[in-house]
């Protein structure tokens, strides 16, 4: 405890005299995630971490207790007022934030959405940098689901909530797959359910899932906290060999079920890879090497070439990541 | 109502006899005014020290835009607490008027309809919460923790999950709208703060409030309407929550179920390290106006400075706690 | 005594018609919801609050309220997952002791402000809920325990033991079963009831309320331990900023339906358990039915003050006598 106490202290004191060193030349940056504690988050940090030492920037990261839709915006005022180049940001909603935004961009802040865009309001942040082509995200994890049911069945999707901009275009993609596609013809989307990013809604989401469809063959949960809980609740009700389980998880909060057989195979991207790649474009935007207008190629040192979409929409990779048995030791995050 | 205080110095002189045998000044230096008034001090000083780019007067206006409104309900929780009674249902009220303004407002009514809408449901909140206290004679603290689950839920129910928004550009950003370098919400603090301050100071309801809070059973000899004004000043908390959440909605520019989420502890927070006393009968607005103050430094210069989110955790349960305890002793110091 | 016993009886009969009642209707609505399936969801959702429950219906006894729960249930798991990541090669009941006994820790701190200070316990809590969550961030490092690092047999108490009604299911009706032993046979126990009912009179009767009173809340907090066990147990995780968040309203909600006073010296475990199940019921048959998880809140908070009104109503001696003694 006394040492945890020394580590903040001393904490406190490195982050004092970085403050001191952001009139010097090299490009301050600062991530705020959705909230701390999200080990998710943590990979994203590592990778601007890891991208600023190699390029020579200042990197800091703050967060608030909770993923509430305001609890973002103190912490952005904040950062204009230290003066901070570039607010990378994992925004909690996708308006609540506009006016804040507007008035760092107004003083010469550059805004980069990282993780999610915030569709609608793109004209209040200066680039969005995503996971993945997003529009792969549906088809990817229906095939997924599919091979292991032998493309016949009752599905079911559980999501987070009713409004998270991401999820319902992944849900969209994954219903228009289901109908247009004759491969996944046998396959029935029965329901949605949505857990809210909450473990036990979700718990209970996804049993009464089990009790009202007997007949269920799969669940996809395009969600991290979803699909772990969904997983969960298919090893205590022994119902692994009939229901199977795919979606978006992290591989540490997954590694239990794959090794145990509960769940053959879930996707995912690098949250890693989007740290890095955000620094870099971060840096070569601020020193004017890299122009934030589509179109744009630029490299980043071990992602290759990476190009600027329309609305400067940056992807980190093109396919998701599959993980199973025979790659999860090779991940830890 | 009048007939009881046709002479309105009385109650005050009694109370100032029974807490004065020591010398005036101590009398003077003890206050918890002064002492939330020294921590102030003492708090920018430190919060300068923390980080060089805390001293920037329009940076701290502005920083105070997001707690003012929490701010401004805790001056009318102040006189709530003062009347022996307590409110933990104004942050629930707050998101719930708001959604219901954003519902409205969605539905196709005008603006000003829709805030009559949130205005209305405001008071309506009050009256329930009073109702069960008043009426019904529940405490109004186990009370509070049901509205609070239950205003909380609807404005759930009402608003789902999703973010309203699309409200006009004139109804957005009151916190950017200047007088000089003020932002219009701290004026609007300022002039509650001033408003509440003459009310619980030199009008007779105001008198008659610290009378409830030190002495129920002696209030109602003394033929105070004390069930009429506790249903008030519910109401009045209710109102003043509904204009808070018309704030933060003009402020966001949208709404959700879950805005102000906690804002009880902040709101209760304030009251009590202004010094007013949590089992009523003692208290004073311009205690909770520093403190208000001292809240928007001791968060901003924690922000700024970067630190994280788990130290100020700990320091606001700290300062509450403390901040009870100090208040405590001191009245039980100038009691006897 | 024998009359405050028919109450007792009233109360627990009332809420056990209402729990057949609300099964009977969502039945009828939904026939698939009587099932086996649907009891054993309604048993694993149950431990969770039922264990925190008993702590705070003592406290609620006591004529307090503990609104830190959540935060010390949070805090214990943390505790005890970083006890089982750090060190695995230690047995779990270490994990246990580290998370029972931090709870106890947390809630001694509790009663002990609100004892020597004499503050109410409402507000102290409030602070407190604050306080121990800025706490379990710092001892976390703001790092959530991994589903890898919670032990395999902790994992497996959720889902089955030798009987083959999972072990948090047994832990749970014991700890309400040992509850009701100490509040019934022992002598602090009926103490408790004492203090709740008349606090003015407790000590003229040679009761010593403070040590009685940091006890109470020193159990609380030991018992949330045990429910941050029972999260890491059936949820496989323990996340810094979510567990155990909201966490003491689903519990204040289970106790005050159960029948427990808020002005203190009434309650009893049989009444908290039939709360516990009625408000599981509530929260399993919602999904099952379709109803949409956002009128939960809402359906909590009006529960609340519907049992508050029938509280009193009962202590008034019918509504009439509620409402002609309400003018002053």
């Amino acid at each position: 405890m006394l040492r945890r106490n020394l580590m903040l202290a001393v904490a406190l004191g490195a982050t004092l005299l970085s403050g001191a060193a952001y009139a010097a030349d090299p490009v301050s940056i600062v991530y705020i995630p959705k909230n701390t504690g999200n080990p998710y988050f943590d990979s994203i940090i590592k990778g601007f971490e890891d991208g600023c030492k190699t390029l020579g920037c200042e990197f800091t990261t703050v967060a608030p207790a909770s993923a509430e839709a305001t609890s973002q915006i103190p912490f952005v005022t904040a950062q204009i007022q230290r003066g901070v180049n570039v607010v990378a940001i994992s925004p909690n909603s996708p308006d609540a934030l506009n006016q804040v935004f507007d008035r760092a961009r107004a003083k010469g802040t550059i805004i980069l959405s990282v993780n999610s865009d915030m569709p609608g309001n793109e004209t209040h942040r200066d680039a969005a940098i995503l996971p993945v082509d997003f529009t792969k995200t549906g088809p990817s994890q229906v095939e997924l689901l599919g091979k292991q049911i032998g493309y016949e069945g009752e599905i079911a999707i559980l999501s987070a909530t009713t409004d998270a901009p991401d999820q319902n275009v992944w849900i969209a993609a994954m219903k228009e797959t289901l109908e247009k596609d004759p491969k996944y013809a046998k396959m029935k989307l029965v329901t949605i359910a949505y857990g809210d990013d909450d473990p036990q809604k979700s718990t209970t989401e996804t049993e009464a899932l089990l009790a009202n469809y007997p007949n269920l063959k799969g669940i996809i949960s395009p969600t991290t906290v979803g699909v772990a809980a969904a997983a969960q609740v298919v090893e205590t009700a022994k119902k692994a060999d009939k229901v199977k389980v795919v979606g978006l998880g992290t591989p540490n909060q997954m590694r239990r079920f794959i090794e145990n057989g509960t769940v053959e195979a879930f996707q995912l991207w690098s949250p890693y890879n989007q740290g890095l790649l955000a620094a870099n474009f971060a840096v070569g935007v601020k020193n004017g090497t890299i122009k934030n207008e589509a179109g744009t190629v630029f490299e980043v040192p071990g992602l290759g070439k990476v190009t600027v979409e329309k609305d400067s929409v940056i992807k980190t990779q093109a396919d998701l990541t599959t993980f199973d048995k025979t790659n999860i030791a090779d991940f830890n995050f | 109502m009048t007939s009881i205080d046709k002479n309105p110095v009385a109650p005050r002189v009694i109370v100032r006899e029974a807490a004065a045998p020591r010398p005036r000044w101590q009398v003077w230096l003890i206050r918890p005014e002064v002492v939330t008034l020294l921590l102030l001090v003492i708090a920018a000083i430190v919060a300068t020290r923390l980080s060089p780019f805390f001293a920037d007067l329009g940076f701290i206006l502005e920083s105070s835009t997001y707690y003012i409104e929490f701010a401004i309900v805790a001056l009318v929780l102040t006189i709530v607490i003062i009347s022996g009674e307590i409110d933990l249902s104004p942050a629930a009220q707050m998101a719930l008027s708001a959604c219901l303004f954003g519902t409205a407002f969605k539905a196709g009514a005008p603006i000003p309809v829709a805030m009559g809408v949130s205005l209305l449901s405001g008071l309506v909140m009050g009256a329930f919460n009073g109702f069960f206290v008043t009426v019904l004679r529940l405490p109004s603290i186990i009370v509070t923790i049901g509205t609070l689950i239950l205003y909380r839920g609807l404005a759930q129910v009402l608003a789902g999950d999703k973010s309203i928004s699309g409200f006009p550009g004139w109804f957005v950003g009151i916190d950017y709208r200047m007088v000089g370098i003020v932002p219009v919400p701290v004026l609007v603090f300022i002039a509650a703060s001033i408003l509440l301050g003459l009310f619980l100071g030199i009008t007779i309801y105001g008198r008659q409030i610290y009378q409830i809070g030190t002495s129920e059973i002696a209030a109602i000899h003394a033929g105070i309407r004390v069930r009429r004004i506790k249903m008030g000043l519910f109401i009045a908390s209710g109102l003043t929550s509904s204009i808070a959440g018309l704030m933060v909605a003009s402020r966001l520019g949208s709404v959700r179920y879950d805005l102000a989420t906690g804002g009880e502890l902040t709101m209760v927070l304030i009251v009590m390290l202004g010094g007013t006393y949590i089992f009523g009968g003692r208290g004073s607005i311009l205690g909770t106006f520093l403190a208000a103050w001292l809240l928007v430094i001791i968060a901003t210069g924690m922000t700024v400075a970067n630190i994280a989110i788990n130290a100020q955790l700990t320091i606001m349960g700290l300062l509450l706690i403390v901040s009870i305890i100090a208040t405590n002793a001191i009245y039980a110091r100038s009691q006897r | 005594m024998s009359e405050i016993a028919r109450l007792f009886r009233a109360r627990e009969a009332g809420i056990l018609v209402m729990l057949v009642l609300f099964v009977a209707v969502v039945s009828l609505i939904q026939p698939r919801f009587f099932s086996t399936e649907t009891l054993r969801i309604v048993l694993l959702a149950v431990p969770l609050i039922l264990v925190a429950a008993m702590g705070q219906m003592m406290v609620l006894v006591a004529r307090h309220v503990d609104l830190s729960i959540g935060s010390i249930l949070g805090f214990s798991a943390i505790a005890a997952g970083m006890v089982f990541r750090d060190h695995p090669e230690l047995p779990l009941f270490v994990g246990f002791a580290v998370g029972v006994l931090s709870g106890a820790a947390l809630g001694f701190v509790n009663g002990l402000v609100v004892t020597v200070f004499k503050l109410p316990s409402i507000i102290v809590t409030l602070g407190t809920l604050s306080l121990y969550r800025g706490l379990l961030f710092i001892l976390s490092g703001s790092k959530q325990i991994d589903p890898n690092d919670i032990p395999e047999p902790l994992i497996r108490m959720a889902q089955t033991s030798p009987i083959d009604i999972p072990w948090i299911v047994i832990i749970a009706f014991g700890v309400a079963f040992a509850t009701w032993l100490f509040l019934t046979y022992s002598q602090i126990g009926r103490q408790i009831y004492a203090i709740g009912s008349n606090p003015v009179a407790a000590p003229l009767r040679g009761i010593r309320v403070m040590p009685v009173t940091i006890l109470v809340f020193t159990l609380s907090g030991a018992l949330a331990g045990l429910a941050g066990l029972i999260y890491a147990a059936r949820f496989g995780y323990v996340n810094p900023g979510i567990t155990g968040v909201g966490f003491e309203f689903t519990v204040i909600a289970a106790v005050v339906i159960g029948g427990v006073s808020i002005n203190g010296g009434v309650g009893s475990v049989l009444g908290t358990v039939l709360g516990v199940l009625l408000l599981g019921s509530v929260q399993v048959a919602l999904p099952i039915l379709g109803v949409s998880g956002f009128w939960q809140n809402a359906i909590y908070g009006g529960i609340i003050l519907i049992a508050l009104v029938i509280d009193r109503t009962v202590r008034q001696g019918g509504l009439r006598g509620l409402l002609a003694r309400g003018g002053a």
